[in-house]
């Protein structure tokens, strides 16, 4: 096998050219420039060094003991301080001078417990224009520990306009409960679970019949008063004297 | 000089430079009382402390049967993180996803207008409906890391995905590879950007801000290499499901009751 001159030379300058780069690039140049450890080091570096803005739950515990305690065994008890006070790390640094938001109008706690089909069925949810509109929701629930208020605050939340009338009339002091019976059922699925409503003249005839131990309620002879016809008939239960 | 001395000169002045080099080296290393220098395989300072990152692997589970789509965790994101206030900047967001009878699948984020949340009427049509919270999938296989041309973003050892800012040259690259669209470009510095799993809270033991902040425990964060904790109780008790298994990305955020339509 003979090789032209030309390409012996040839070969040769390149085989002394690659020797060149591979030393120059193992054995020149130190380890140290193609090592990326040292910028990753820094990058870390200024990642971590970075500012925290939420001081993290254990952090309020420290002075704020009475409402972490509040909240520990309410529906709220996983539910960070930070969620609703927004980032406080500032105001953990320097509690005199900085002080967290604290959302007292309507408009903050319907981003969680506004109605929507996406969010899991039993979490509780209410319509805000139809709840008690107008009202901040501080003043039926304690934000630190809600309970669903009693009757007939509860019922009110969706009947408010009976409740309105109710409220205006000589049945103001009656409880819903007095002639309604309503299920557990029925504040989660309403329409479902209906409650019951009275269904005889004797039910009214409880206060409103001649006899009957009530003092106050107007009596009537619930034989003679009326004919056949059902009380609710001529009376609207929520505002029995009538319109004026 | 002309050119054949200046070649000559070449030939001797590089190995001369390297022997002068390793006779500096020497003679500081033999000299007393001087710190030496660092060798290249040692583990530089990270400023991390007492902190090991080789001793952990952080992942997230997310159930999506208890997101409540309330966005905090995206707005505690972006003030934990200066992320862009505009909408279209997120480092983590939530999609909600309406399945229709016909079995089409429609996907909008709810991060995106806060106004618009809500609005939203029961519509007859729709078959089930969810909120998935999304963000950087923590990938140990990220093909935002390959596609890099400057080596900016790389993985550290405790499993999180960074970013260089300042070898990161702007280029995009890494928004077009990854496949969950985690990363977005920050216009403000030219860099790109995207979730670090709140690095910076991790290392000193917080928890990061969209898990401190979620009202329903639908986040949970935890260290995979530890028997204890929560995340891998989680994973344990959960029918467990990563985004887009078929990419090999072996992504470190696990969803729980993933419906088969999210994407």
């Amino acid at each position: 096998m003979k090789f032209p001159e030309q390409v012996r030379r040839l070969a040769a300058v390149t085989a002394v050219v690659l020797a060149a780069v591979l030393v120059v690039r193992f054995v020149v140049i130190p380890a140290s420039y193609f090592s990326t450890k040292l910028h990753r080091a820094n990058a870390v570096k200024r990642e971590v060094a970075r500012p925290v803005s939420f001081a993290g739950v254990l952090a309020c515990r420290e002075c704020h003991e009475e409402q972490f305690d509040a909240k520990s065994h309410g529906y709220h008890k996983n539910v960070a301080c930070e969620t609703c006070h927004g980032p406080s790390a500032k105001h953990a640094d320097d509690p005199m001078t900085v002080k967290p938001y604290a959302p007292r109008d309507r408009k903050f706690c319907p981003v969680c417990h506004a109605y929507d089909a996406a969010r899991p069925t039993g979490f509780p949810q209410i319509n805000p224009t139809a709840h008690n509109p107008l009202k901040p929701c501080i003043t039926c629930h304690n934000p630190h520990d809600p309970v669903p208020p009693e009757v007939p605050h509860e019922c009110s939340a969706c009947h408010a306009q009976i409740a309105r009338t109710k409220a205006l009339s000589s049945h103001a002091l009656l409880e819903c409960t007095t002639c309604h019976t309503a299920s557990e059922q029925h504040k989660v699925a309403p329409r479902s679970a209906l409650p019951t409503k009275p269904q005889t003249r004797e039910f009214c005839g409880q206060c409103h019949a001649s006899g009957a131990a009530n003092p106050d309620a107007p009596k009537v002879d619930l034989a003679a008063h009326g004919g056949a016809y059902l009380c609710w008939q001529c009376h609207y239960p929520h505002q029995p004297e009538g319109m004026e | 000089m002309n050119k054949r001395q200046f070649l000559k000169g070449m030939i001797l002045f590089i190995p001369a430079g390297q022997l002068l080099e390793t006779l500096a080296r020497q003679a500081e290393a033999a000299g007393p009382g001087k710190p030496k220098p660092a060798k290249p395989d040692a583990e530089p300072d990270m400023g991390l402390g007492d902190y090991q990152p080789a001793d952990h692997w952080y992942g997230m589970g997310i159930e999506i049967d208890k997101c409540i789509g309330c966005n905090r965790c995206a707005e505690a994101c972006k003030a934990e993180n200066d992320v862009p206030q505009e909408p279209f900047f997120f480092r983590t967001w939530v999609e909600r996803y309406r399945v229709m009878h016909d079995g089409e699948a429609r996907v909008e984020c709810i991060s995106v207008n806060p106004q618009q949340r809500g609005e939203l009427q029961e519509d007859r049509d729709v078959l089930r409906t969810f909120f998935v919270p999304k963000l950087c999938n923590q990938c140990a296989h990220p093909p935002c890391v390959q596609v890099c041309p400057v080596g900016a973003t790389f993985s550290t050892r405790d499993g999180v995905v960074l970013i260089d800012k300042d070898r990161c040259i702007g280029c995009r690259y890494c928004i077009q590879a990854c496949p969950y669209g985690a990363r977005y470009f920050d216009h403000r510095t030219s860099t790109a950007d995207k979730c670090t799993f709140c690095y910076h809270r991790i290392t000193r033991g917080l928890l990061p801000a969209c898990v401190e902040v979620c009202p329903t425990q639908a986040r949970i964060f935890g260290d995979l290499r530890s028997k204890a904790s929560r995340l891998v109780r989680f994973q344990r008790m959960n029918k467990i499901g990563v985004l887009k298994p078929a990419l090999n990305t072996e992504p470190k955020v696990y969803y729980a009751q993933l419906d088969g339509e999210v994407r």
